[in-house]
C-alpha cells in the first residue's frame, strides 16, 4: 500500500469551478444581508427543489444539506454534530441533520462565516428521503415560521403514474403556491414561472452535454468529484436564473475546449495526464475529507465517468427537461424523478447503463452511514450490477459530514485493491 | 364451553408468533385456496385484502429465534435488524406461502426493501404502499384512494376477488369488532395492569398478524375473559410507564418481561400498531372505500412515520401519559431506526416541558442480554416510586 498523503493543498481549479464557487459565495453573502435588504428566504431541500417557483416570488432559497456539506468541507461539522448529540440527538441518525441542528444552536453561522437569516417559510419538499420529513419537524421547533409540505410519492414500481403527477400538481397549486404567496406577499406569476422553466431547460441541456462528455476516452471531466462543482448552481439557488444559463454555457465551452485539446479532467494536483481507470460511482461523496478522497482516485489515474450523486437534485440525462408549456406538471415530474426517489431496480438499471455507455472498467459504491435512502440496498445493487455488466464492483464506507466515519487508510487500501483487481482482470483478458 | 386458562391462550398465541414458517397461514391456504399477502409495519388497510378474500399476514421480523446468515450479506452494519431477518426468511423459504408483500411507507429502509423484494422474488407481488403525508381529502385522500384501487386491481389480476361494496363493508365490520376488543384490552391494562401483563398482551395481539380476523377477535375476547377471571393476579407497587418507539422492529419478548420484572407497569405502548392505527370504528355506511381512506386521513394515531402537521411533536404521547395516568416514559427504540430516533428529541422535549420523567435505551430484535436495561429500568421505576411528587 502506498503511503497516505495527508498534505492539504489548494486544489487547482478551472474557470468554471472558480465561477461557481463565486456564485455560491455571493448567494451566501446575499443571505447574510437579507434582513438589512428586506429579502425573505425559504429553507428547502436539494432533491425536489422548486427553485423556479421560489425565486419567482423573489424569495431566496437556503438549503440545509448544502450548509451541512459546506460545514463538512470547512472542518466545522465535527463540533456541530457533537453539539447536537450532546443535546439528545442519536448517534445513529443522519449527520446532515445533526450538523444543521448544531449549526443553528451555535448561532446559525453559515459556511462563509456570516449569520444565516431565519426562514420566512420552511418548504418541506418530501422527495426521496424520509429523513427530510423529520428534519423539518425538528427545524419547526427551532423557528417560528410556517411550514408548507409537498409530499412527492415514491416511484415504487419504477414509473410515474397519472395519479402521482396529479397529486403533486394539486399540492403545488393548492398548498405550495399559496404558501409562497403568503410568505412573499406577492401574487403568483405564471408567465414568470414559464420564463424560468425555459431557462432551466437551456441550462439542463448544457449540463447533460457536459456530463455525457465523459463518454469520450479519455474523459475531459471527472463526473463525481468535478461533477459536484458542475451541479452546484443548478442544484442550489440558480436553476431557472439567467446566471445558471450563462454558467452552463461557459462550462460547456470550457469542456469543449478540453476535448479539442485532448485534456483530461482537473484534479487536486492539476490536470490528469493519463486516464488509467474509468469507473462509475454510486452514492454521495464524503465531504470532510473531500480532497483527500478525490486524490485517492487521481493518484491511481482513476476517472469517474458517471455518478449517481450528480442526479440527486434532478435526473436530466434520461431526456427529462423542465417544460414551460407544462409548468406545474413538469415541476411535478422533476420532483418525482430525482435519483433517490427511484426504485432500486431502476437504480440498478441506471448504473448498469452507465457502466456500459461510459465504457467503465467497473463501478464503486461509496456507502454513507448517514443516508439510508441511498445506502439501504446498496449491497444488492453491487451484486446486481456486477451480474448484469460483468464488470467488477467495489464497496467502500464513509459518511457525509461526520469525520469519525472517514477512515482514510481503510478506504485507500480498498481502492488500491480494487484498482489492482481491474488491472489483473485486464491482464487476464477479462476485459 | 370450558373457559380457556390464560396460560393456554398465551401459549397458543406465543406459538403462532414464533412460527416463522407460518404454518397457520399454510393451513389456511390449503383450507381455503385463497391468497395470502404479507405486509410490513406500520399500517396497511387489511379490510381491503379481506374484502378480496385474501389473508393479510403481518411481518415484524424474526426476533431472536432465527440466526441471520444471508440477511446480513444484504445490509451494512448501520442498518436496523428487521430487514435482515425479513430477507433471511424470504431466502430460506419461510415466506414462500405468501403470494406477495406490501411495503408501507415508513422509512427509507423498508422503502428500498420493496425494490430488493422485486428483484429477489420477481414472481411474487411486491408493492410499495405510499401512504399519504398530505391529509387533505381532495389531495392525499384522492391519491390514497388511487393507491388502494391499484392494489385491488393488481391482486384481482393475481386471482383474488374484486372487492365489492358489500365485501368491503363486511370486512370493515369485522375489523371494527377487532379494534373494539383491542381498545378494551388497552383500557383494562391501563386500569389494572397486574391483570394484563404486557408480554401476554403483546403475544395475543401479535397472533393477530397471522390469524384471520374473526379468529383473532375470538382469541382476544377469550384472553380478556380469562385474565379478568384470574384471581391470583394481584397489584404490586410498580411504576406506571408508557413505552414508546417500538412500532417497527420489535423488542424481544425477554425485554418486555425484563421491564415488567424491573418494576414497570407498561400502561401504553407502540406495539403492533396496525391493530390500532385507526383509533375508532371505520364507518360502514356510504362508500366503504372512501370510509377507509378518510379514516386514515382523519382518525389515525400520531406516529413518527407520519408527518406531524402543525401540532406539537410528542403532544399525543403526552396526552397518552396523562390519559393512562402514567408516571414516566420509556423511550425504547430499535438501533438505527430513523423514524423513532429522529423523533425522539422532540418527544423528549414535549415530556420534559410537562415535567414527566423519562429514560431511553435501544435494542435490536435479537438482543440477548438485558441486564443493563433491567438495571436502568429498575432505577427509573425506583426513582419514580421514591421521589415522584405523585
Amino acid at each position: 500500500m502506498k503511503p497516505l498523503d495527508t498534505t492539504v493543498v489548494d486544489v487547482l481549479k478551472d474557470g468554471s469551478q472558480i465561477r461557481q464557487k463565486q456564485m455560491i459565495a455571493d448567494h451566501y453573502a446575499r443571505l447574510a444581508r437579507a434582513r438589512e435588504t428586506g429579502e425573505k428566504c425559504v429553507y428547502t431541500y436539494v432533491p425536489g427543489n422548486l427553485t423556479e417557483l421560489i425565486r419567482g416570488f423573489d424569495l431566496l432559497p437556503v438549503l440545509p444539506e448544502i450548509n451541512a456539506l459546506q460545514s463538512g468541507m470547512r472542518g466545522k461539522s465535527r463540533d456541530y454534530i457533537a453539539r447536537a448529540e450532546k443535546e439528545g440527538h442519536s448517534e445513529d441518525v443522519c449527520t446532515y441533520v445533526k450538523c444543521d441542528i448544531g449549526m443553528k444552536r451555535s448561532g446559525n453561522i453559515g459556511p462563509t462565516g456570516e449569520r444565516l437569516p431565519d426562514p420566512d417559510l420552511l418548504l418541506l419538499s418530501y422527495t426521496g428521503c424520509f429523513t427530510f420529513l423529520k428534519w423539518f419537524e425538528l427545524l419547526r421547533e427551532e423557528y417560528d415560521c410556517p411550514v408548507a409540505m409537498l409530499h412527492v410519492p415514491y416511484q415504487g414500481d419504477g414509473k410515474i403514474t397519472d395519479s402521482m403527477r396529479r397529486y403533486v400538481v394539486d399540492q403545488l397549486r393548492d398548498k405550495i403556491i399559496p404558501a409562497l404567496e403568503e410568505a412573499s406577499g406577492k401574487a403568483f406569476d405564471l408567465d414568470r414561472l414559464r420564463e424560468s422553466l425555459a431557462r432551466s431547460a437551456q441550462a439542463e441541456d448544457d449540463l447533460v452535454w457536459v456530463l455525457q462528455s465523459a463518454k469520450n476516452v479519455p474523459s475531459p471531466i471527472d463526473a463525481y468529484f468535478g461533477g459536484v462543482y458542475y451541479i452546484g448552481p443548478i442544484f442550489t439557488a440558480f436553476r431557472g436564473m439567467p446566471e445558471a444559463v450563462d454558467y452552463y454555457r461557459e462550462l460547456r465551452a470550457e469542456i469543449e475546449q478540453r476535448l479539442e485539446r485532448g485534456q483530461g479532467p482537473v484534479t487536486p494536483d492539476g490536470e490528469l495526464e493519463s486516464e488509467r481507470f474509468r469507473v462509475v460511482v454510486e452514492g454521495p461523496p464524503n465531504w470532510t475529507s473531500f480532497r483527500q478522497f478525490w486524490k485517492m482516485f487521481a493518484d491511481e489515474g482513476a476517472v469517474v465517468v458517471a455518478s449517481t450523486y450528480t442526479k440527486v437534485g434532478g435526473v436530466y440525462d434520461n431526456g427529462f427537461r423542465h417544460d414551460p408549456d407544462r409548468p406545474l406538471e413538469s415541476l411535478a415530474e422533476y420532483c418525482l424523478g430525482c435519483y433517490t426517489n427511484l426504485s432500486l431496480p431502476t437504480r440498478v438499471e441506471m448504473i448498469s447503463r452507465y457502466v456500459q455507455d461510459y465504457r467503465a472498467d467497473g463501478f464503486l459504491i461509496n456507502s454513507v452511514k448517514s443516508c439510508n435512502s441511498f445506502s439501504a440496498g446498496q449491497l444488492m445493487i453491487l451484486r446486481e450490477v456486477e451480474k448484469r455488466t460483468g464488470r467488477p464492483g467495489g464497496f467502500i464506507e464513509s459518511d457525509l459530514v461526520d469525520p469519525r466515519y472517514f477512515s482514510a487508510s481503510n478506504i485507500k487500501n480498498r481502492l488500491e485493491s480494487y484498482f489492482q483487481m481491474i488491472e489483473q482482470k485486464r491482464a487476464g483478458g477479462g476485459q | 364451553m370450558i373457559a380457556s386458562s390464560v396460560s393456554t391462550l398465551v401459549e397458543r398465541a406465543e406459538a403462532l408468533c414464533r412460527d416463522l414458517r407460518l404454518q397457520s397461514v399454510r393451513d389456511w391456504k390449503a383450507r381455503t385456496g385463497g391468497l395470502a399477502i404479507g405486509y410490513l409495519p406500520v399500517y396497511v388497510p387489511r379490510e381491503l385484502l379481506v374484502a378480496q378474500g385474501i389473508l393479510p399476514v403481518g411481518l415484524m421480523g424474526a426476533g431472536a429465534d432465527l440466526e441471520i446468515i444471508r440477511g446480513d450479506a444484504y445490509y451494512q452494519s448501520y442498518i436496523c435488524h428487521l430487514p435482515r431477518s425479513t430477507i433471511e426468511m424470504g431466502l430460506d423459504g419461510s415466506l414462500d406461502c405468501l403470494d406477495g408483500l406490501l411495503f408501507p411507507a415508513i422509512c427509507d429502509v423498508i422503502r428500498n426493501l420493496s425494490g430488493m423484494w422485486q428483484m429477489l422474488f420477481p414472481d411474487k407481488y411486491a408493492h410499495y404502499l405510499d401512504l399519504p403525508q398530505n391529509f387533505d381529502r381532495e389531495l392525499g385522500g384522492r391519491f390514497y384512494r388511487d393507491e388502494l384501487e391499484t392494489i385491488a386491481r393488481d391482486l384481482a389480476a393475481r386471482g383474488a376477488s374484486a372487492p365489492t361494496p358489500e365485501s368491503l363493508r363486511e370486512a370493515i365490520v369485522l375489523y371494527n369488532e377487532n379494534r373494539a376488543v383491542v381498545r378494551s384490552l388497552y383500557e383494562l391494562r391501563a386500569a389494572e395492569p397486574w391483570k394484563i401483563p404486557t408480554w401476554e398482551l403483546y403475544v395475543v395481539l401479535r397472533a393477530g398478524l397471522v390469524l384471520p380476523v374473526t379468529e383473532h377477535t375470538t382469541l382476544l375476547e377469550a384472553y380478556r375473559e380469562a385474565a379478568l377471571a384470574d384471581t391470583t393476579r394481584l397489584p404490586m407497587d410498580q411504576a406506571r410507564v408508557v413505552l414508546t418507539g417500538s412500532f417497527c422492529e420489535q423488542p424481544p419478548l425477554g425485554l418486555l418481561k425484563t421491564l415488567e420484572r424491573a418494576g414497570c407497569y407498561i400502561v401504553d405502548d407502540d406495539f403492533i400498531q396496525v391493530l390500532r392505527w385507526i383509533r375508532s370504528d371505520v364507518p360502514v355506511e356510504g362508500d366503504p372505500l372512501e370510509n377507509l381512506v378518510n379514516s386514515l386521513l382523519d382518525d389515525a394515531i400520531a406516529s413518527p412515520t407520519r408527518y406531524s402537521d402543525q401540532d406539537e411533536v410528542g403532544g399525543e404521547l403526552v396526552e397518552r401519559v396523562q390519559r393512562r395516568q402514567a408516571e414516566g416514559v420509556l423511550f425504547c427504540a430499535p438501533s438505527f431506526c430513523d423514524p423513532a430516533l429522529l423523533d425522539q428529541p422532540m418527544a423528549v422535549a414535549a415530556v420534559e416541558r410537562r415535567g414527566i420523567p423519562w429514560t431511553s435505551f435501544k435494542y435490536s430484535e435479537n438482543s440477548g442480554q438485558f441486564q443493563v436495561i433491567r438495571e436502568q429500568a429498575g432505577t427509573f421505576a425506583d426513582s419514580i416510586k421514591l421521589w415522584s411528587e405523585a
